[in-house]
């Protein structure tokens, strides 16, 4: 693990890696007409400051849960999440969200919708404004800003969507398939786009996805979830080099580690 | 069809309404029907100029419009905010909801004699009328569009820390609003019916009123008129809050629009 976050093994002075988010023993049920269902069961993991971590696993196998219980939108039934060592008991303010859907407020602008933290969260406004020009200029959208989400596509509000999650700088991005309801091409070019912005802001990640490709191409560690309850069943690092690009896509490595992976599917 | 389509849309029901005045014209010449069971066209264009010019209109359509309007802000403003307060509040919603489905079952109308009686014959017991009447529709839609705000829009605004405050305010009024402005619709027709009503069942002002007397003395072209005067005051009231209706939702009538685009000529879309 510590090999896979880059981190110097064995210098001079070992500094404790601060950790970002944590899962102990988290266990989830769900009430319902017709009882109970058991969403996630005994899940252990922890993330790294600075660590891209992706969960992998088939759907209804509670990966969103788990990214609920990270965004402090469902508190578990049993066991402790914390975020950078607190109990999580309501959302925390140093984390970014985005969901497969842009849940965007279709009658906000593209740039009021970016600014949703900075009025959320009570920010100072014109450092947010800034902010938010130069992220709607990162994502390519300054062109947009006084649209209204409905005139853009797809691909675009998702965009605007990972604009909005980064405004307040957060040191955690929760990302719950954000690309899922994309067409391939626009996917791959957001996968791109996602990993320039983490390796210039080396901010900690847990991407939830579906896509075996997709988290071996983002992932520094990929966590395999099992359907129904949710278990962890593996926790693989991905060691490929980085910046990857379409390249890595037909390398041999990547290959390996999607055969691997798809190991578990089967 | 061609030359046709090329004319302004408010072009065609003009020629229709055109229609039906020639056919009621034709209709009164040639049947030689009686001024009281239907007034030559003519005859009700005379009292509706000599009753602008002498002004004995303008009290009526006064009465009329303050009864509709005033009832309609005081129901519709009392029905969005019991509406927000059963929709956000558990408790009041525990108290309350029971007692008010089981009131929105009972004719209003039916209420109007013991209103006259606890509030007069005069303007306030119609207005009175008119608020109960009003009060439902927006009640109802509001309770129905603030449940019906995306829950995956909340969660997203939750995990950003947004307050309760901001929730309500941002995404779940905005979500409501369609709902709201359709209650605003049913609301305005409804009001204009309890003030006609209420002037009905006694009254000595108003175009219901007009209306009603008119009805006792066998005029037929003063009830027609009184019933044009109403038919206009109901459709410039409902075409307002369709325009502020478009124009406070502007997010969905865009989409409705595109939308329409897309679809004209196969469809009945509307547009406002």
């Amino acid at each position: 693990m510590t090999a896979a976050n880059g981190r110097a093994v064995g210098g001079p002075v070992l500094e404790p890696v601060p950790v970002a988010f944590t899962a102990e023993n988290v266990s989830v049920c769900y009430q319902t007409r017709k009882g109970a269902i058991e969403a996630l069961r005994d899940i252990n993991l922890d993330i790294m400051q600075g660590e891209f971590v992706a969960v992998l696993g088939p759907s209804g196998c509670g990966k969103s849960t788990l990214m609920k219980i990270a965004a402090g939108l469902i508190i578990p039934t049993s066991g402790r999440a914390t975020l950078a060592g607190k109990p999580l008991d309501r959302p925390g303010r140093d984390v970014g969200v985005a969901f497969q859907k842009p849940n965007l407020l279709p009658w906000k602008s593209v740039f009021d919708n970016v600014m949703l933290p900075a009025l959320t969260l009570g920010l100072p406004r014109a450092p947010a404004e800034r902010r938010a020009m130069e992220l709607l200029a990162l994502v390519g959208l300054s062109a947009f800003s006084a649209n209204y989400p409905a005139e853009l596509s797809g691909g675009m509000q998702q965009r605007v969507g990972i604009a909005r999650m980064l405004l307040h700088d957060p040191q955690l991005l929760l990302m719950d398939e954000p690309f899922a309801a994309l067409d391939a091409m626009t996917r791959e070019t957001l996968a791109l786009e996602l990993q320039r912005i983490w390796l210039g802001q080396r901010k900690s990640v847990l991407f939830i996805t579906h896509s075996i490709q997709e988290a071996v191409f983002l992932a520094d560690r990929v966590i395999v979830m099992s359907s129904r309850p949710g278990r962890v069943i593996d926790d693989v690092p991905i060691t490929l080099a980085r910046p990857r690009n379409t390249d890595t896509l037909s390398s041999a490595p990547f290959g390996d580690a999607c055969r691997y992976l798809r190991g578990h599917f089967q | 069809m061609k030359y046709l389509a090329a004319l302004p849309a408010f072009i065609y029901p003009l020629v229709s309404l055109s229609a039906i005045v020639g056919i009621w014209f034709a209709a009164v010449r040639l049947f030689v029907i009686p001024d009281y069971l239907l007034p030559p066209p003519w005859q009700v264009f005379d009292l509706l100029v000599n009753g602008f010019v002498d002004g004995a209109l303008w009290p009526h359509i006064g009465a009329t419009l303050v009864e509709t309007l005033g009832g309609y802000v005081v129901g519709s403003a009392l029905g969005i905010g019991l509406g927000v307060l059963l929709a956000e509040s558990k408790m009041f919603e525990r108290f309350l909801l029971p007692l008010l489905t089981g009131l929105q079952a009972v004719p209003k109308v039916a209420l109007g004699p013991i209103i006259l009686v606890w509030c007069g014959y005069g303007v306030a017991s119609k207005i009175v009328l008119v608020v109960l009447v009003c009060f439902f529709p927006l009640f109802i839609n509001t309770i129905n569009g603030l449940r019906r705000a995306d829950e995956d829009l909340l969660d997203a605004c939750r995990a950003f820390s947004a307050s309760r405050a901001f929730l309500f305010l941002h995404v779940k009024l905005p979500s409501a609003a369609s709902e709201i402005f359709g209650g605003l619709q049913i609301g305005i027709s409804l009001a204009l019916i309890g003030a006609v009503v209420g002037e009905f069942l006694s009254s000595q002002r108003g175009l219901g009123y007009l209306v009603s007397s008119a009805s006792v003395n066998m005029s037929g072209a003063t009830m027609v008129e009184g019933v044009l005067l109403l038919a206009v005051i109901g459709m410039c009231g409902a075409q307002m809050v369709r325009t502020l209706h478009r124009h406070v939702v502007f997010w969905e009538s865009r989409e409705t629009r595109t939308e329409s685009r897309r679809r004209r000529g196969k469809m009945m879309v509307w547009e406002g």
